[in-house]
């Protein structure tokens, strides 16, 4: 059992034109097995909240905490929340020219789990996996997110949720740019990594749709850097009926 | 010493030329005051297949296919005494690589080297030239790519601290005929290349491809220069660079020229620098000049920058350490390149070698 506690979160980014603050006070628990979606309308701060929390060097914390299981997540270094059970599948994957997604995967299982999978058992792993996504064997002989579609790079982010089976996991617009039946496979991929590890969810999304496949035990709304409004899945129905004019400019 | 040194026109480092070069460090090769010693250091490695032959000819009987404003070269060429010539016969189709590689030579003293290499009409070979070693070293290479042939041509500058290299790679490339080069710099006090085509008939090609990893103090230049002046040739560049350490220096130039009668033309080159510490200057400057408007393609780019942090920030996320995400995406980084070498062994040495210089970039 993990938890993920937010409290009093502000952030800011520093620009040419000075502090922007962003995140004005969050507060958020995230426990093992619970889904979370935080909905708002572009530019409320969702993403920031994801990058922060993960650790991306271009947001500034000027307040608040994060602990993941009473550790400090603030103080570790990107990859040590990664280590520490932390998963941020990414709007906008990276590519990283010459390095192959089955030596990236690899990598990564390695400073995962703290020692080098067992090649055989491995392979079957990694062939699972996209097996599940529906993704071409190829593919793991391709650069990462090199040339990849809008689709193949959400189902490459589900599939190292699934490998890398971390405690509480953030999705970040993972819905974004997916056609229904792509929609469809990369929510089953992110069920299945919840029901195989108990994996708690934080779905921050624009739209509802995705709701649909992945259930929300808890429904946050998200406006102007802080969460205004908080409910159970029926908050979800009400949003995609009167959308988000009631909480803008609040 | 040579007698011959002062009918050439010694360069000052005021000639766009030698604008970058640290003459000073030159050991003499570009002014004349050089020891010439009488060794010729280039040899097969192996013994060569059937169809391939290697000789050497006296300057006298030497006949000229290129000319050269370089003075490194119009001294090769005025002074060597022998010529290395590999030859490989028409129509031999060989599945290995040739592989030269160098003699040891006496320390402090110089060489002028001239090498050529002929590939007969619809021959194809790959030749690997491994350099190693402490030299002074002058030398011309020029590749005569005969009809329908094809090349691959593979130079490793694995040279010792001290060494002071100064060459020019010349590939004539006649009617359907295709060149691929792969030039790798990482050894070296003074390492200056000049790969340089010459496109002689239609449906010529060549790719140009390179990476270098300069540490402190020392100087990489390649000076590519790609001569189109028939119609329908094909030319690619690719160069990639690493920089860590004090006063590394690499330079960079890409001078295509595309002559009036180029027309159907098809060129784009690329150079991208990585710096890996303060201290460390890339100059990379892609220089086009066009004089027709009647061709299929010709562009460039250049980018000199660190480390993408997007790059480091992804890999991080997944767990991977700050050294080992820098680790792969210096490797990712050349091994576009890299890749290309045909040899293993030698993929897996450069590789080694270039974590061996990631490692001490420390931080």
């Amino acid at each position: 059992m993990s938890t993920l506690n937010i409290r009093g979160l502000e952030v800011s980014v520093i620009t040419e034109k000075g502090h922007i603050e962003i995140l004005r006070g969050v507060d958020l628990t995230i426990s093992s097995g619970e889904t979370h979606a935080i909905m708002g309308p572009n530019g409320s701060g969702k993403s920031t909240l994801a990058y922060s929390i993960a650790g991306h060097p271009k947001y500034t914390i000027t307040g608040g905490s994060v602990t993941l299981d009473g550790a400090n997540v603030l103080e570790m270094t990107v990859d040590e929340r990664a280590r520490a059970g932390l998963f941020l599948a990414m709007q906008y994957p990276v590519e990283v020219p010459g390095v192959s997604v089955s030596n990236f995967l690899r990598t990564a299982a390695t400073a995962i789990r703290g020692e080098a999978p067992k090649l055989r058992t491995w392979v079957g792993e990694v062939k699972e996996a996209m097996t599940a996504l529906n993704m071409d064997p190829a593919f793991s002989e391709r650069n990462v997110n090199e040339g990849f579609s809008g689709g193949e790079k959400k189902r490459h982010e589900i599939m190292q949720l699934e490998l890398l089976k971390p405690k509480i996991a953030i999705l970040d617009e993972t819905d974004s740019g997916l056609d229904v039946d792509a929609l469809r496979i990369v929510s089953e991929g992110v069920v299945r990594a919840k029901e195989a590890n108990n994996l708690g969810v934080l779905l921050i999304t624009h739209y509802t749709r995705i709701l649909r496949y992945i259930k929300p035990d808890f429904v946050h709304v998200f406006a102007n850097g802080r969460i205004v409004e908080e409910g159970g899945p029926e908050l979800a129905d009400k949003l995609e009926e009167k959308g988000y004019a009631e909480y803008v400019g609040a | 010493m040579s007698v011959l040194a002062t009918n050439y026109l010694t360069p000052t480092g005021r000639e766009e030329a030698w604008r970058f070069t640290p003459l000073s460090r030159f050991a003499g090769l570009h002014d004349g005051t050089s020891v010439i010693s009488s060794v010729e250091s280039l040899i097969a490695r192996d013994a060569l297949p059937a169809g391939v032959t290697a000789s050497r000819i006296s300057r006298e009987l030497v006949s000229s296919v290129s000319q050269s404003e370089d003075v490194i070269v119009q001294r090769v060429h005025a002074e060597a005494e022998t010529m290395f010539h590999l030859q490989i016969a028409p129509s031999i189709e060989l599945s290995e690589p040739i592989h030269l590689k160098r003699k040891q030579m006496q320390v402090g003293q110089a060489e002028l080297s001239r090498v050529r290499i002929t590939v007969g009409q619809g021959a194809r070979a790959i030749v690997i030239v491994e350099n190693d070693g402490e030299v002074i070293l002058g030398e011309d290479i020029e590749i005569i790519l005969e009809q329908n042939s094809y090349l691959k041509f593979v130079t490793l500058q694995e040279w010792s601290a001290h060494s002071v290299y100064a060459a020019r790679h010349h590939a004539i490339i006649d009617r359907d005929a295709t060149f691929e080069s792969v030039t790798v710099t990482v050894g070296g006090s003074l390492v200056r290349i000049l790969p340089t085509v010459e496109f002689k008939a239609p449906g010529s090609s060549a790719e140009l491809l390179g990476v270098y990893f300069a540490t402190a103090g020392q100087h990489f230049e390649h000076r590519i220069h790609v001569d189109h002046a028939v119609p329908k040739a094909k030319s690619r560049v690719n160069y990639k660079g690493a920089l860590s350490g004090n006063e590394a220096h690499t330079v960079w130039i890409g001078d295509v020229l595309i002559r009036a009668a180029a027309e159907g033309t098809d060129t784009y080159e690329l150079n991208r620098n990585l710096l890996l510490s303060d201290g460390a200057r890339a100059d990379s400057v892609p220089n086009l000049e066009i004089e027709t408007g009647e061709i299929v393609g010709a562009g460039h780019a250049s980018t000199t920058g660190r480390f993408d942090d997007e790059q480091l920030f992804y890999l991080m996320s997944r767990g991977v350490p700050m050294d080992e995400a820098r680790r792969l995406v210096v490797r990712g980084f050349f091994a576009e390149i890299i890749s290309h070498i045909n040899d293993e062994a030698i993929q897996e040495r450069l590789m080694v070698g270039i974590d061996g210089e990631l490692a001490k970039v420390g931080e």
